[in-house]
């Protein structure tokens, strides 16, 4: 017979065991970060050099001119532009169709809706060349709207299947006492569905925030001025003109990455809920 | 009558701004593209030349680049779906456990998959630059010289390095599913096997595999369709370099566009891209459900 205590010891082996793996892998995780806040602070004269994680000096001044010599600060107000703009195009326009889809009658509904989930499922890689195309005839390339309508359409499908779903789930009840008050249908949906969905919104809106700040693709595809350029987009133009100038690319680097790290740890749960919701509603 | 025909009217009215969108920003791009990969075109001149299948016959059988390119995101895609998955998976159930700071693990866990892939691009083509790099200062230092080389200019490593990075940035999506699919197998299960004797493998084989098979086919599904499409990391890092090694499908038909001017080309290679992609998902839809049989 073996004692409690072998069991005991056992076990607490295998937990540290399992705390090492997991604890190396998260510092595997953190350490590019840390490395690139801390490249930033550095000189162009010792960032070559000091392999330290903390150096001597810290050098916040590469921040002041990222922002101003490098442009960062155009480039941050127009990320926080498209981003407000797209996501609340996407919100007004994918709950009303969320809406109309879950509550409301009309002939060729459900065809209509399946194409949309299609939409998520078929992979059209060359699109961008078609859509330069396209925004080449509307004069929408180098516009701030083209853009704006193409990252709306972006999240659309997926927005629609995670609020119809929740609208699902609105009670009747609701919906008729508001309705014998004289409400309209877009009053019911304003006044009633939307606050209801009010879980389900939080998830679209932090979901589309992150897809929008860390778009690169289209933006490539669409602007060539710089003041119109987000700032995924002006990084790369960035390393372009300060080619090795490494403190200050990684200065406008953490610029892009704080953000959204901040929302991340913020809306944690939202963003848990959004990427898992397929594989817990089955 | 009037009253029915005016409220379908109104219901229309709320699926139409999505509709009006869609139809602009999808369903027009997607019937173009097939039509304009039947012509050569430069995207700018208003002729263009209708050449029937020459773009996808020229694709098929003269470009050796763009299988090339095929190849190399397979081997990203072969690593994605072995290393990366089955540490995704491994952590996953480490942190099903009861185990302390299970939700910070998650948290960090995360991190690298909600910054850019410009973002990640940079910041692991600085630490791997060939003659100021982190990684080769510390293999220096710990008296590994003779590993220290150019990891990204060098055709030997260019792939397998941005495939590591693509991978690094790519696991835990795969932890989160995982451990969401994990979580909702039902405890009892589990008691239940270990009142009639099971073991831990037992049990893991026995009930948690087989619960899992959904979520293992999502994710393999998921990250065949996201590797096989990478882009932005290989234009952050390699820019397809060294000679074509890192070249991958989406930058082939970036440089057809932009770099060649053949729009007609880049449609055509898009749409044989495009059914590459479906082809390959449906097969590992039917192997994984086969397995479960």
């Amino acid at each position: 017979m073996r004692s409690s205590g072998y069991y005991k010891i056992k076990k607490v082996t295998i937990n540290l065991v399992i705390h090492l793996f997991l604890i190396a892998v998260a510092v595997t995780c953190i350490f590019p970060i840390l490395w690139m806040v801390s490249s930033s602070l550095k000189t162009q004269a010792t960032v070559f050099r000091d392999s330290s994680l903390i150096p001597q000096v810290l050098h916040f001044e590469n921040y002041l001119r990222a922002w101003n010599e490098g442009g960062f600060a155009v480039y941050f107000f127009n990320s926080i532009i498209y981003t407000v703009s797209v996501v609340f195009g996407i919100i007004i326009v994918s709950s009303l169709a969320a809406y109309a889809f879950s509550r409301l009658q009309f002939p060729g509904k459900n065809i209509i809706f399946y194409v949309f989930m299609a939409a998520m499922m078929i992979p059209i890689p060359g699109s961008f060349v078609v859509l330069y195309v396209l925004l080449n005839k509307l004069h929408l390339l180098n516009s701030r709207l083209g853009y704006i309508l193409c990252l709306i359409n972006v999240g659309l499908s997926m927005s629609i299947f995670l609020l119809k779903n929740f609208f699902d789930k609105l009670p009747r009840e609701l919906e008729d006492a508001a309705r014998i008050d004289g409400c309209s249908k877009l009053g019911i949906w304003w006044h009633v569905a939307l606050p209801f969905a009010k879980p389900a919104l939080a998830v679209v809106v932090v979901f589309n925030a992150l897809n929008v700040w860390n778009e690169y693709m289209l933006a490539l595809i669409i602007f060539d001025s710089k003041n119109l350029m987000p700032l995924q987009r002006a990084l790369m133009m960035f390393r372009g003109e300060f080619l090795t100038n490494y403190p200050l690319l990684m200065a406008g680097l953490t610029i892009t990455a704080f953000p959204i790290i901040i929302v991340y740890l913020l809306m944690q749960k939202y963003i848990v809920k959004g990427i898992t919701s397929e594989v817990v509603s089955g | 009558m009037q009253q029915k025909l005016k409220s379908t009217l109104e219901n229309y009215a709320f699926v139409l701004p999505a509709v009006t969108i869609f139809f602009i920003f999808y369903v027009i791009p997607f019937i173009w593209v097939f039509q304009l990969g039947l012509y050569d075109w430069d995207g700018i001149l208003p002729t263009k030349i209708f050449v029937g299948m020459d773009n996808f016959k020229e694709i098929i059988f003269q470009d050796k680049i763009w299988w090339q390119s095929m190849l190399n995101a397979g081997y990203m895609t072969a690593i994605a779906l072995t290393f990366q998955n089955i540490l995704a998976f491994l952590l996953a159930l480490a942190c099903d456990r009861e185990i302390r700071m299970k939700n910070f693990y998650r948290l960090i866990f995360f991190i690298p998959p909600v910054l850019s892939e410009v973002v990640v691009g940079l910041v692991w083509q600085w630490i791997l630059d060939g003659n100021y790099g982190l990684l080769n200062s510390w293999l220096a230092h710990f008296g590994m010289q003779n590993l220290v080389h150019n990891w990204l200019s060098d055709p030997q490593t260019a792939l397998t390095a941005v495939a590591a990075v693509h991978s690094w940035k790519g696991f835990g999506w795969g932890f989160l599913l995982f451990l969401a699919g994990l979580q909702i197998i039902p405890r009892e299960l589990y008691e239940a096997a270990r009142v009639d004797g099971a073991n831990a493998w037992v049990s893991f084989k026995k009930i948690t595999l087989p619960m899992m098979v959904p979520v293992i086919i999502m994710v393999a599904i998921l990250t065949i369709l996201g590797t096989m499409q990478v882009f932005v990391l290989i234009n952050t890092m390699t820019d397809g370099g060294p000679a074509y090694h890192t070249e991958v499908p989406v930058t082939r038909i970036f440089a057809s566009m932009r770099g060649s001017s053949r729009f007609g080309y880049a449609c055509a290679q898009g749409i044989i891209f495009g059914i590459i992609l479906m082809a390959l998902s449906f097969t590992q839809y039917r192997l994984s459900k086969k397995a479960r049989n």
